[in-house]
């Protein structure tokens, strides 16, 4: 066992974990942040993404001891005093979801994208979201999404 | 999306988020917060994690089962085998021929024979390693031709043909001007749903049981469940949790009998979550398909017959191979006026994975064969393959070949014109793309000199709802009331939402209906009578029918309580939360329901079908929905890549109920329809499959999936409430046909299975090499950049 501390969502935890645990593993059992998902196992689908110090990782890459001393932004993490993300406002608005596995992990990835890239093309949005699978949508809400957050749209 | 506003009913309401409009999804809310809780996300104190051992092997008796070492193990709580089902050993939706737990034998590779309750996951995972089942293994039967023959093993006792349908329409002699003949192959295709099967089976401590399930029909799970645990239906309560996409994958059984018999064993809550790779033995998939097909036709383009042999791989156990069947037979000729047919549709038992219901069951499959033939008969004639649909379209009145007249709308003329007149995407220099554009992406090795364009047409139909004598139905409730002094409508009903946005759709029928915003749709549970599945497009039909009925009930309940009242005699209306009559406000709701709550339930059921004859012939289906598709491909000839350009489509829905969300279902489906064109297949090796990950089994992503224009109709069916049709299944049935129509407009190659694959198309065309379309540089207009593709 080794012991960890992390910043998720803005609170400090402290926690004994088994090294060979997986990140997403340690936020939905031992955070119970249920709200990032696992859909593969095999780090292809993307549900499972995060913020890691801002950066969008897939949960389920990484051991959970990797995430030592580090800041964790879940799904959950992005409402500020009860006000949403514009980008969970905008996947709401835009139909960006239907059954709703992906959108966790879309929504993460797509806060990632603008934070590298706030005016992004058509295609930018589809090679920014290559890694995160939808099964539902076809994509092209979430690509309206992600074009009303970057207020490229109404 | 473009909206064509044709004889379409008005709605009665002016109250927001009715009917018509892209209101939000209610449990939007939740599902971008993080807070939706899926099935795999429940937990209870206490709880055991329970896991499956499933067969390695295809075929195989089972000599013994020794679970005295996993018993043994610190943390195991149960282990569990057939002789532990307390009722009946067998389930399944039509046929009950699935063990519960396998006994004697085993027919396919995953088949669950064993189970375990542990403290967690990882004990039990351990303790299914502890499990000795003694095989011995036979020869798996894994072609469903094979299958067919007097010396194929027999896989049960009633023998290997499942199903049979054969379709016989006019002259079985009817000789041709004109023959084509093809050969088709469809692969077995997965629903790929992105959350895996999981549940939560949590004991009474009575004897009974509760289940928190993904499922697509809470009753028929019942139903099984408790048949199988000996237990009356009432005992067995199942609610429906946070679902994770379906497709028909989830249809039938999973855990749900295995996690109650583990809760009922241990007098402890059980929860059981796959991970993908059982997630891909745990369900069933789209039936694989061989067609033979052979069209006549007139020398100016009639058709005269259609003859097809259709052979269907059910796998090991029935699922819902029986509709599939029935459908295939029904749908083998495509929305076409055919005068002679003769169709045999074949359903196989084999030692393949199980195969069952998926978006677009049985039409896809023959949806692919008929509108190859169109486009091969299209090429003997030399006629436009457009030309030749237009002229043979099928049209109300008309007869289809099973006998059953063809109701209003079927709009097949229309939306192949419109389709065809949807603006074409500009041509593109393929040369010194950025790479990312070109066919095959990053992995095209080549600067783009073998890229070819085609385009491809294909329509397509399916009914809605279930068919031929099944008696389909639902129940709702609906409550209005007064809450913290504002009128509150609650709408009950078993019905699952699984995605499609079904939550919405009742919430907007109801405040169409009763004038009232504040629309609460309560989680679906057994409590409240059978909704029928969610499945075969026909929830916002069927349940949308039985809200609107009992709306309509608790409205008129309303009236005469104003009438008793005010003694109002004119027409009344109810807008936004108030009592209108000739125009004018004469009170609010608050007044007229006081402390007072009005309830009403309709269970309702939609006209009558009935099974075919003999011959094939009969009024099988009520409902009927057209889509059709043209597809831009672009094709690496060398490479054998492809890059999907555009979809252009046209589907009559009847009524548009919520804009945004209809084309969601449509984009959606399309993905899947070209998933099953280029790259969906469970690939299986002498009856195990190869490729039981998301690393392996491929589905669309962001980039394979191309812009998509539609039109869309609203040929308001008579019968329907709203005048709608089905909207789930129609994209993914013509998308496919199209995207390989295409395909071979680019390639001049056959192209008769599907998936196509690289080596389909790089491997020996058909036609010589200088008869095949070669690039022209001088017809692209320049070099094409990142900036100048970007949609304006």
């Amino acid at each position: 066992m080794k012991r960890i501390h992390v910043k998720a969502n803005g609170r400090d935890f402290e926690h004994e974990v088994e090294p060979r645990t997986l990140l997403v593993h340690y936020l939905r059992e031992t955070l119970n942040l249920t709200g990032t998902m696992v859909g593969c196992n095999t780090s292809n689908c993307g549900a499972c993404t995060i913020l890691l110090d801002g950066e969008s990782v897939k949960s389920c890459t990484m051991f959970a001891v990797q995430a030592d001393g580090r800041e964790i932004t879940t799904v959950q993490g992005l409402a500020e005093n009860g006000n949403w993300h514009p980008m969970q406002t905008a996947f709401h608005e835009q139909h960006g979801l239907q059954c709703g596995y992906c959108t966790p992990g879309m929504i993460m990835a797509s806060i990632s994208l603008l934070e590298e890239n706030p005016d992004p093309s058509e295609e930018e949005i589809r090679d920014g979201l290559e890694g995160n699978y939808c099964r539902c949508t076809g994509y092209e809400n979430i690509i309206k999404a992600v074009q009303q957050a970057a207020g490229q749209t109404s | 999306m473009t909206t064509t506003p044709t004889r379409t009913r008005p709605s009665a309401s002016r109250t927001r988020g009715g009917i018509g409009e892209s209101v939000g999804r209610p449990d939007g809310v939740p599902k971008v917060k993080g807070e939706f809780e899926y099935s795999s996300d429940l937990h209870v104190e206490g709880m055991l994690w329970g896991a499956t051992l499933r067969s390695p092997h295809p075929h195989a008796n089972i000599r013994s089962i020794y679970t005295s070492d996993a018993e043994a193990m610190a943390g195991v709580f149960a282990v569990l085998t057939h002789e532990d089902v307390p009722g009946r050993k067998v389930y399944g939706m039509e046929i009950p021929d699935q063990p519960v737990l396998a006994w004697e034998k085993v027919r396919y590779q995953g088949e669950a024979v064993a189970l375990v309750a542990a403290d967690h996951p990882e004990t039990a995972r351990l303790a299914l390693g502890k499990i000795r089942v003694d095989y011995e293994v036979l020869e798996p039967v894994t072609d469903a031709e094979t299958a067919m023959s007097e010396d194929a093993p027999k896989l049960h006792l009633s023998g290997n043909e499942l199903r049979r349908v054969d379709v016989r329409h006019g002259d079985p002699e009817a000789a041709a001007e004109v023959v084509v003949e093809g050969e088709y192959e469809v692969g077995m295709q997965d629903q790929a749903f992105l959350g895996p099967e999981s549940g939560l089976a949590i004991p009474d401590g009575e004897g009974g049981v509760d289940l928190y399930i993904s499922t697509q029909w809470l009753h028929v799970d019942q139903d099984q469940v408790a048949e199988s645990l000996d237990l009356p239906p009432e005992m067995v309560r199942l609610t429906l949790s946070g679902v994770g996409g379906a497709f028909g994958g989830r249809e039938d059984l999973s855990m749900q009998i295995h996690a109650c018999m583990l809760a009922l064993h241990t007098s402890r809550p059980v929860k059981m979550v796959y991970g993908r790779e059982e997630s891909f033995h745990g369900h069933v998939h789209r039936h694989p398909a061989k067609m033979r097909y052979e069209h006549g036709a007139t020398r100016d383009g009639k058709l005269t017959y259609v003859k097809a042999n259709l052979i269907f791989d059910g796998g090991a156990y029935a699922s819902s191979s029986n509709a599939v069947c029935l459908n295939a037979a029904t749908f083998a000729c495509g929305p076409y006026d055919v005068p002679n047919a003769r169709i045999e549709s074949h359903m196989l038992y084999t030692n393949n994975p199980p195969c069952g219901a998926m978006r677009g069951f049985g039409a896809v499959q023959v949806c692919f064969a008929h509108e190859a033939q169109m486009d091969k008969l299209a090429e003997k004639l030399g006629m436009d393959p457009v030309d030749l649909r237009l002229k043979n379209a099928i049209e109300p009145g008309m007869k289809f070949p099973f006998g059953q007249e063809v109701p209003y709308p079927a709009p097949v003329r229309e939306i192949l014109g419109r389709v065809r007149e949807i603006p074409m995407p500009d041509e593109q220099e393929a040369m010194g793309r950025d790479l990312r554009e070109l066919p095959g992406g990053v992995s095209n090795t080549t600067h783009g000199e073998g890229v070819r364009r085609g385009v491809g047409y294909a329509v397509g139909f399916k009914n809605i709802g279930f068919s031929a004598g099944f008696d389909d139905y639902s129940t709702a409730r609906i409550s209005l009331s007064i809450e913290d002094g504002e009128p509150v409508v609650r709408v009950y009903t078993a019905a699952a939402e699984v995605g499609q946005g079904l939550v919405m759709v009742q919430a907007q029928i109801a405040r169409t209906e009763l004038g009232v915003e504040n629309v609460v749709v309560e989680a679906a549970d057994t409590r409240t009578g059978s909704a029928g599945s969610t499945s075969a497009s026909r929830q916002s039909y069927v349940t949308g029918a039985a809200v609107k009925e009992a709306c309509e009930k608790v409205r008129e309940r309303i009236f005469e309580l104003v009438r008793d009242e005010f003694g109002e005699s004119d027409e009344l209306a109810i807008e936004d939360g108030n009592i209108i009559s000739d125009g004018r406000e004469i009170a609010p709701l608050m007044e007229i329901l006081d402390d007072g709550e009005i309830s009403e339930i309709v269970e309702f059921h939609h006209r009558a079908t009935h099974p075919l004859d003999e011959n094939g012939q009969g009024d099988a289906h009520f409902q009927f929905a057209f889509a059709a598709h043209r597809a831009v491909v672009e094709v690496d000839v060398e490479l054998g890549l492809v890059r999907v350009v555009e979809i252009a489509t046209t589907q009559d829905v009847g009524k548009v109920i919520n804009p945004k969300a209809l084309e969601g279902q449509i984009e959606g489906g399309i993905a899947q329809g070209l998933g099953l064109a280029l790259m969906e297949e469970i690939r299986i090796q002498d009856g195990e499959i190869q490729n039981a990950s998301f690393t392996d089994y491929l589905i669309p992503t962001i980039l394979d999936m191309p812009p998509v224009k539609m039109e869309i109709l609203e040929l308001a069916d008579p019968e329907a409430p709203y005048g709608l049709k089905g909207v789930g299944e129609p994209p993914t049935i013509a998308s496919t046909p199209a995207i390989v129509a295409a395909l071979r407009n680019a390639t001049a190659m056959e192209l008769g299975r599907i998936p196509v694959r690289p080596e389909h198309i790089i491997g020996i065309p058909k036609k010589p090499p200088d008869e095949l379309p070669q690039p022209e540089s001088s017809r692209y207009s320049g070099i094409g950049r990142l900036e100048d593709r970007r949609e304006t």
